[in-house]
């Protein structure tokens, strides 16, 4: 569950934006400028709101009257970036490892293997991610947020910087997520048609306000 | 130019100790004072970016007297190690090591920051959401995309450390197998009658040592480009 209530001015603009979802894919929809990032990245805990409060899966992880702010590193996110920032000097497998390593987990070989394979990515796990493909380091991307147990993923335009066919090639990665990892997320897209086959709700922001909420049937 | 003389060879080593030591001393400090300039925002930003640069403006018998002053037996702060902790810089190579590594520390927090400033934040945004706390993105993301900056600096730093002569002589004197350094023994050489022969072979041994840091540090330059672009 995701509860979001939050103001937050930057500069001329000012994000205002309230919803509680159960949803297992929140499309998070509007044009660039919508103040999609900034509610994703306050989500995440890199952006702190002025008011308001954030919910994940139960944990209260910002609360401004209450003077709670989770930080970023103990919120147990996966966040997807457009630009997949892989790490520049590890390979992909430790890449892979990182938020494991990071958050002190366990190694589980079994999920281990079960995201490699759902993302195909086993024959790069040698390679630098100088060396990989823009729908490769996506997928990469996509990896390692899930090794790192997330309890939400956020994923914002993780096809965005991808050309047409690119897309086609991750689309049915993300397909595979939503129906088998079992993890709630957010999915941040200008692309009606991306949400149409991803999202079971949607969250339509316009100039910073939410103006529609429901099923897929409101992106019309 | 005949044989390098053991008088001579007791200068180069204790130029390359002094070098060794003031380096390895002042890179954690380097790496810290780079690392805050480079990506915090504080009050007195600008003053500290520019104490950290005075070595290189200042003339260097100023900043040797003003360790004199500071360091020396009778300074406020030497008083105090020396009573303390036994630490004594005076006319000692500890105290060269001291003013070579204060010379020597805008050449090696420059390259350090630099790198630092190239590596694109993001990535370190990416590391906590990940779960890595501050802490642990810095050792495991931040310092290995800028360590070959780390190393240039850290060969620039030894270049200078190398060839410092102006703060180190008013601090520490030139005492032979003491506090008498290659730039010191030359410089007493060429007051010498017949010292121009042993002058010139240290100054070859210089010639040497500088151009070998300044083609190591462009190749860890290199090094750096090639890291952050992740081939």
């Amino acid at each position: 569950m995701l509860r979001v209530d939050i103001e937050k001015q930057l500069g001329e603009f000012s994000l205002s934006a309230s919803f509680t979802s159960e949803g297992r894919v929140i499309g998070l929809f509007g044009a660039s400028g919508a103040g999609k990032s900034s509610l994703v990245n306050m989500i995440a805990g890199l952006l702190r709101p002025d008011r308001g409060t954030i919910v994940i899966d139960g944990e209260t992880v910002d609360d401004t009257a209450a003077g709670i702010h989770v930080p970023t590193y103990r919120r147990r996110i996966g966040y997807v970036f457009q630009d997949a920032r892989l790490f520049p000097h590890l390979n992909v497998a430790q890449n892979l490892d990182y938020g494991r390593r990071m958050s002190g987990l366990a190694s589980d070989p079994a999920q281990h293997t079960r995201v490699i394979d759902l993302l195909d990515i086993g024959a790069l796990l040698d390679r630098r991610p100088g060396k990989l493909s823009g729908g490769e380091r996506q997928r990469v991307a996509l990896g390692r947020a899930l090794l790192s147990k997330p309890r939400l993923l956020l994923l914002d335009e993780p096809l965005g910087a991808l050309d047409e066919g690119r897309k086609l090639e991750i689309l049915p990665y993300l397909v595979r997520l939503r129906d088998e990892a079992n993890i709630p997320m957010v999915y941040v897209s200008h692309d009606v048609a991306e949400l149409r086959q991803l999202a079971t709700q949607i969250v339509m922001l316009k100039q910073g306000r939410v103006t529609s909420f429901g099923g897929v049937k409101v992106l019309t | 130019m005949s044989e390098i003389s053991p008088a001579e060879w007791t200068a180069i080593l204790l130029s390359l100790r002094v070098a060794i030591v003031a380096t390895l001393v002042a890179t954690p400090f380097g790496i810290a004072l780079a690392w805050l300039l480079a990506r915090r925002d504080f009050w007195g930003k600008s003053v500290l970016d520019a104490l950290v640069h005075l070595p290189l403006v200042l003339p260097p018998v100023v900043t040797g007297y003003l360790l004199l002053l500071t360091f020396g037996r009778r300074g406020l702060v030497g008083g105090f190690l020396a009573d303390t902790l036994g630490i004594v810089f005076a006319f000692r190579w500890t105290g060269a090591a001291l003013a070579c590594g204060l010379m020597s520390f805008p050449l090696l927090v420059r390259p350090i920051r630099l790198s630092i400033e190239a590596i694109d934040s993001r990535l370190e945004q990416a590391a906590e959401t990940l779960g890595a706390a501050p802490w642990k993105v810095f050792f495991t993301v931040t310092l290995p995309l800028a360590l070959p900056g780390v190393l240039a600096g850290m060969v620039l730093g030894f270049a200078k450390a190398i060839g410092e002569f102006g703060a180190t002589i008013t601090f520490v004197s030139n005492i032979p197998g003491e506090t008498q350094t290659i730039s010191s023994a030359i410089y007493s050489l060429i007051q010498t009658p017949d010292g121009d022969a042993a002058a010139g072979r240290l100054v070859i041994v210089s010639i040497v040592l500088a151009l070998g840091a300044l083609i190591a540090a462009e190749w860890f330059a290199r090094r750096a480009t090639q890291r952050l672009h992740g081939n």
